[in-house]
């Protein structure tokens, strides 16, 4: 009963002091409202860097056959290497850290793949079941190539969102049917999306490794080797690819040393780049955040200190008539708590809205999906309110100590 | 009026009237230190005021008398010296006893009224019960009933703004009164009013202390002085001279031997 009283005398002073307290408000409102946009560019920033590496694996090496360029043990440069079945499960079995690995088995061009009165040329990918985690294939339809095409050698085939509109005409069910490619019947098993948008990730059909080696006379030669890294470091990916290499140089007998024997391209370590730039810039967003966040409580102490400064005169006429220094503070406490969790709220509201307002209009590259660690977002608000506390419990804590004949002198 | 007065007086019986000390003082010293300097302000004030009884302060500028009532009012604290107030000694008083012990028994009116301005006639009145603990609707009611004690209920829902120097200071003296109080200590409550109005602020503090309540009033005019029982006269800390006003006195008699 008491403290519902309470409350009315705080809502009776907010009342009839509504400029003050929008003021207050105001910058708290004001102060979680841009930590929350800076917050949700930086995700956005982030989300776009993401995006942008969203094609293919993160942490991935590739390696592709190559030509030795320096002499090695009797042999003279210009040698060329080549992968051979052996190598993949070599590289599967005896180095530590690979996650995923898959062997590519390409016939660039010359295929021609029909169905019915359509036909196109489109390059043929032998791969591992693997594969689909290393290049991020999206699955439309269907299923990706499996262990068990692989051991079989079945003639099964996964083709593109394109390859099926090019051959599947009216609309027609591919699932299941019999394409035939360079006048062998494959059954289709799927239909993928490669999400980078390039024509010519779209322009290919996949089939396992085995098969393609098998029906296509590849014998035991692969194209190249692709190996994920789970989720190790740039530095421990470098120390992956250099096993990998020096493995290699031994097995197919060419200076480890020579760059050109066999190619490699480490995803991780470019990936790493990027993120550190982005680490930089979302650190930044931080600092801003915080500035933002010190200004709002440097704002909020500041209104805090006027506004008991301004009341002096009241408390000491509350205190005359028998308020303790304990119901003084509390008051106006009470009363902060109030305005800067009521205002904070606003801000939180405004700020997400607007971010989720704005999230499906923005889509450029390396800026997409602003959105806000809500977590976050409270954790300031309550910071903010917290702040607006101590602001106003030092000062309400002196005007309470303040002798009340000082606070009714006239000036 | 009449009606108030009959109630309360019986509890006023004679003897218990005229003995019971109200507030007494003995050998009160302040001093105020001021950087450097320090100013002895009160420099040991022996003083009896008994119960009933309305007293004027008097005393130039700087004689100490705004002390007086400020240590008197729990407001200030002296150095050196006893201060019983209703009996009790007022000892070593932290800012919270203090504020209840005004709360209780003590009711103030100042020269510039004091009222809070954000607040209406009948919010400012009511005030005090809020810090008794008195629930919101039983206040909002007594406020309503002093306000028309003063004569100020067709006032309530105004801003002290809106009042005239008059209306300010018995809303004032309405706020003071409404929470029961054994004394009230009026600090120049006319120093900011024109005559007319000053003498009807005076006959109310004769009225209310007719009711049996300790009045204390600081002024510098010789007309309100003489208005009360007792003039004291302070100088230089010191009391100067005390002596029974012989105008007031019929009232008081009038009063007791009823």
């Amino acid at each position: 009963m008491f403290d519902l009283d309470k409350w009315q005398e705080i809502f009776n002073t907010i009342e009839k002091n509504k400029m003050r307290t929008f003021l207050t408000g105001f910058s708290v409102a004001w102060g979680i409202f841009m930590l929350i946009i800076l917050q949700g560019a930086g995700v956005g920033l982030q989300k776009g860097v993401e995006n942008e590496f969203r094609s293919s694996a993160t942490n991935a090496i590739w390696v592709w056959n190559g030509q030795t360029s320096k002499a090695y043990k009797g042999n003279n440069p210009g040698r060329e290497i080549r992968m051979k079945n052996d190598d993949y499960s070599y590289l599967g079995s005896q180095i530590k850290g690979i996650d995923k690995i898959s062997g590519r088995y390409n016939i660039w061009s010359g295929n021609t793949i029909s169905y019915k009165n359509e036909s196109g040329s489109y390059s043929i990918r032998g791969i591992h079941p693997d594969y689909q985690k290393v290049e991020q294939l999206t699955l439309v339809k269907g299923r990706f190539i499996n262990e068990n095409d692989q051991q079989h050698s079945r003639k099964t085939v996964l083709i593109s969102k394109l390859v099926d509109e090019a051959l599947f005409k009216e609309g027609e069910e591919s699932l299941g049917k019999y394409v035939s490619i360079n006048k062998i019947p494959f059954k289709v098993v799927g239909i993928f999306d490669d999400d980078d948008g390039r024509d010519d990730n779209m322009q290919v059909v996949y089939v396992a490794v085995s098969t393609a080696q098998q029906v296509f006379g590849g014998a035991h030669n692969l194209n190249g080797i692709v190996v994920t890294v789970g989720d190790a470091t740039a530095k421990e990916a470098i120390s992956i690819e250099n096993q990998m290499k020096s493995k290699m140089a031994s097995r197919h007998h060419f200076d480890p040393t020579d760059n050109q024997a066999l190619f490699f391209w480490n995803s991780v370590e470019e990936f790493s780049r990027f993120r550190k730039l982005f680490t930089s810039i979302s650190m930044f967003i931080w600092v801003i955040g915080i500035g933002t966040i010190i200004a709002g409580v440097v704002g909020v102490s500041n209104i805090m200190m006027i506004v008991v400064k301004d009341r002096t005169k009241e408390i000491g006429i509350r205190k005359a008539l028998g308020a303790t220094p304990g119901s003084i503070v509390s008051l106006i406490l009470q009363e902060a708590i109030l305005i800067t969790a009521f205002a904070g709220y606003v801000g939180l509201v405004l700020g997400v809205g607007l971010l989720e307002l704005i999230s499906d209009q923005i889509d450029t590259p390396f800026f997409r999906q602003p959105e806000v660690n809500l977590s976050v977002a409270i954790g300031a608000t309550a910071l903010l309110v917290i702040a607006g506390m101590l602001a106003g419990f030092i000062p309400a804590k002196r005007a309470a100590s303040i002798k009340p004949i000082d606070a009714l002198r006239d000036e | 009026m009449a009606l108030f007065m009959i109630i309360l007086l019986p509890a006023k019986s004679g003897s218990h009237f005229n003995n019971t000390m109200m507030i007494t003082l003995n050998n009160i010293h302040k001093t105020y230190e001021t950087g450097s300097n320090s100013l002895h302000v009160l420099k040991g004030i022996d003083l009896e005021v008994g119960a009933g009884e309305m007293v004027a302060v008097m005393g130039s500028s700087g004689s100490g008398k705004s002390t007086l009532l400020n240590i008197l009012g729990l407001l200030d604290r002296h150095d050196l010296g006893d201060y019983y107030l209703d009996g009790k000694l007022i000892k070593d008083m932290n800012e919270t006893k203090a504020a209840l012990l005004r709360n209780k028994f003590l009711g103030f009116v100042f020269q510039s009224f004091n009222l809070i301005s954000f607040k209406n006639a009948a919010e400012n009145v009511a005030l005090p019960l809020y810090y008794q603990g008195v629930s919101r609707r039983s206040r909002n009611k007594l406020a309503m009933e002093y306000l028309e004690r003063v004569g100020l209920l067709p006032w309530a829902a105004h801003l002290p703004n809106e009042l005239s120097g008059g209306q300010k200071q018995r809303l004032a003296i309405a706020r003071a009164l409404i929470g029961k109080p054994k004394v009230i200590l009026a600090d120049e409550p006319t120093g900011a009013l024109d005559s007319t109005t000053s003498g009807e602020v005076m006959d109310l503090f004769q009225e209310i202390n007719q009711t049996g309540i300790t009045l204390i009033i600081v002024t510098h005019e010789k007309d309100i002085a003489h208005k009360t029982q007792r003039i004291i006269k302070l100088r230089d800390g010191l009391i100067d001279t005390d002596h029974k006003n012989g105008h007031a006195k019929p009232i008081t008699k009038a009063i007791v031997s009823l």
